[in-house]
């Protein structure tokens, strides 16, 4: 029989260490699924982790992708810190987006000041209002807000069909399934000439900066943790957990509001279906391999941005499957999982005995 | 310190360039925008690529490249690795390509079903795949016992609309009581949508199924059912035997060879390619016995007639559905209105969705 048992302690720097052990543990069986595909490990490696972010463009590039990860994981790790699950940044991205397109397509042919902030506002404003309605739904109906989150990536997406097939679709587009392009006023500005970086990466910065000093120097940070740790003492406590609750689902879905009016008024600049690559699930990953630390969010996201790079370089250069690259994402967090396990719990074996109670 | 990194910055940047115009192999690259497992439209791109690497070319592909903010950046990896000729094989591809183009005037782009040549080294090229629509709506008139023809169709755009108005057509001319049914399932690849819309096409009393999406889920359930379905794309017929009476084929591969020779030898010029039955670029797979020979004949005869212009698609007189004249009686449409087209022939139900 084997027994699992908790370990009494487990050294803090662990912590930050197992996310590093996965990153290698990964690296090992990449190594080995190439071999066993029939490439090279090492250059496949090589392809796959380096040859992606050698240059400045490739660089500009892992920040492009990177900045949307980051952000909604650092408004997830708000949630999920506080034992709130919120499966559907996905659905708030787009929503976000919806809504910051659509002021965007009232500003056209605009120009001024005021147009990409108020953009970015509804945006922040329409993916803040969408993780409402989960978390309404759990403070005041007690409904499950895994399963409202994650069904209303649905219909924030079927919404975003009917409006970029039917009413906003581009009048000059022949029917296809597209906005126009947004105003150059509308866009976030380039950072670097002739790159595709642009100033939604500031608007990351500033997140990851925000939720450092909630988390960790404000009594606010303190509830949320002390609520993900034990409810029930945080209701000893005498906490406000309806409150809290509403809050964190705010702040979460603003900031997946912000990272999709990011991508459509950054590297997209219209509206259609395809507005995300599924970073809101992505995202998810991100904020466990970052241990829902903003610093660790910030190195997770780059290297969770890093595996879609390398997918795409390695394709080209050896003809590796597209896919490893979710094999990759996968693996990460598999590992990352396997390891915490075995830290926190040991296991033991006691011997075909019949187990006594 | 600055001024240092600056140029050996300058320097690498430089010796990278220059090494790999030195090894400059003439390569082609492919975007394709799905799995090239799937069976339908980006398996045939594939096909087509595959066609170029048997001419003794190079060619490189990234598969399930979404259309969104990616695809600028693996089109101009493509273009910056190496890459003389990069076709990328779906619409939403267009605004990127050309962005990209604009930044390698050497390199030569392909856009497949799109409409911007906003650069001298951008070509667009796509397939009449209303030809094949044609021989659908002429052999599902004869076939159907119903008078229904269930049609699924992807988005409301002009290359769709265009294929269910030429099927229309076609039926109407051999049975003018067929009606036509779509159901718009707004995606070009999901085998669960795509098999709920056959199965609510064959309960609204359609004993034809036909696609204008990839997957192969629909004349599946048309087999179950045993009702009649056409093939999209590549052949489907062993996905269902019984049901299939032919497939619209898109075949890329002569198109693929004749514009990387060209590319390769310097005789490449932008262009606006719209091939048909005739230059091959859209094929019929085996038509199925099951017909009978006689409409098999009268099919392969129609065939050729559209192949050689004897018989066009959009032959007048066609009307819309509110009975106003669209073409006039012994007059053709002109690719300009085919490229444009945006309301229904008579004779199909219900409203383009708007």
């Amino acid at each position: 029989m084997i027994k699992i048992e908790k370990r009494n302690e487990a050294p803090n720097s662990i912590y930050f260490l197992t996310p590093v052990l996965a990153i290698f543990l990964t690296l090992i069986s990449g190594a080995l699924i190439f071999f066993i595909l029939g490439f090279k490990p090492l250059e496949a490696l090589k392809f796959f982790f380096i040859t992606p972010i050698s240059d400045l463009y490739g660089l500009s590039e892992l920040l492009i992708k990177a900045t949307p990860l980051c952000l909604i994981a650092i408004g997830l790790s708000f949630c999920f810190k506080s034992n709130n699950w919120n499966i559907g940044a996905e659905g708030q991205l787009t929503f976000g987006g919806i809504v910051g397109g659509g002021v965007a397509l009232l500003f056209y042919n605009h120009d001024g000041f005021y147009v990409l902030p108020s953009i970015i506002l509804a945006g922040a404003i329409g993916g803040m209002v969408f993780a409402m309605i989960p978390a309404i739904l759990k403070v005041y109906f007690n409904t499950n807000e895994i399963l409202v989150s994650l069904m209303l990536v649905y219909v924030s997406k079927l919404l975003l069909d009917y409006l970029v097939v039917g009413p906003w679709s581009n009048p000059e587009g022949f029917n296809f399934p597209e906005t126009r392009q947004f105003s150059e006023s509308a866009r976030l500005p380039i950072l670097i000439e002739g790159l595709r970086i642009h100033a939604g990466i500031f608007i990351a910065l500033i997140s990851v900066f925000l939720a450092w000093i909630v988390l960790y120097k404000t009594y606010l940070g303190f509830q949320i943790k002390v609520s993900g740790l034990s409810l029930k003492t945080a209701k000893y406590a005498g906490y406000k957990g309806k409150t809290m609750i509403l809050l964190v689902f705010m702040v979460s879905g603003a900031c997946a509001g912000l990272a999709g009016v990011g991508e459509i008024t950054g590297p997209i600049g219209q509206l259609h279906r395809m507005i995300s690559p599924d970073y809101g699930f992505t995202a998810i990953i991100v904020a466990f391999l970052g241990r829902l630390n903003p610093i660790g969010i910030v190195f997770a996201s780059l290297i969770v941005a890093l595996t879609y790079l390398g997918a795409e370089t390695a394709q080209i250069f050896l003809q590796v499957p597209k896919y490893t690259g979710q094999v990759f994402q996968g693996m990460i967090l598999f590992f990352l999982l396997a390891s915490d396990f075995l830290i926190f719990f040991k296991i033991k074996f006691l011997g075909f005995k019949k187990y006594e109670y | 310190m600055y001024k240092n990194f600056v140029k050996s910055l300058i320097t690498v940047l430089f010796l990278f360039g220059f090494a790999i115009n030195a090894n400059a192999e003439f390569k082609v690259g492919f975007v394709y925008v799905g799995p090239t497992g799937d069976h339908g439209w980006t398996y045939q791109h594939d096909e087509g690529r595959k066609a170029v690497e048997a001419a003794g070319i190079k060619t490189t592909y990234v598969e399930s490249v979404p259309e969104g903010a990616d695809a600028e950046r693996v089109i101009r990896q493509l273009a910056q690795s190496g890459h003389d000729l990069i076709f990328t094989t779906s619409f939403g591809y267009m605004d990127p390509t050309n962005k990209v183009a604009k930044d390698f005037p050497n390199v030569k782009f392909e856009h497949a079903t799109g409409y911007k040549r906003e650069h001298s080294n951008v070509s667009t090229y796509s397939a009449r795949f209303y030809e094949g629509r044609t021989l659908l709506g002429h052999m599902a008139g004869k076939m159907t016992k119903t008078n229904v023809i269930g049609y699924i169709a992807s988005f409301p755009i002009p290359e769709v609309i265009r294929g269910i108005n030429a099927m229309t057509l076609a039926a109407q001319k051999v049975n003018p009581n067929i009606k036509t049914k779509i159901v718009w399932v707004f995606t070009w690849y999901d085998p669960g949508k795509e098999s709920e819309a056959a199965q609510a096409l064959i309960d609204q009393g359609a004993d034809i199924i036909m696609q204008h999406t990839d997957s192969t889920a629909p004349v599946q359930v048309a087999e179950k059912a045993g009702v009649w379905s056409f093939g999209q794309a590549s052949d489907m017929q062993r996905f269902a035997p019984k049901s299939i009476l032919t497939s619209i084929i898109d075949d890329w591969a002569p198109y693929y060879v004749e514009r990387s020779i060209a590319a390769r030898d310097g005789t490449w010029k932008q262009q606006d390619t719209w091939h048909g039955l005739n230059e091959g670029m859209v094929a019929m797979a085996p038509y199925n016995s099951a017909m009978g020979s006689g409409l098999v004949n009268e099919v392969k005869q129609l065939q050729k007639d559209l192949a050689s212009g004897k018989v066009h698609s959009f032959t007048g007189p066609i009307y819309d559905q509110k009975g106003n004249l669209l073409v006039a009686e012994g007059n053709v449409a002109d690719d300009g209105m085919l490229a444009g087209m945006s309301v229904y022939v008579k004779g199909v139900e219900g409203d383009i969705p708007k």
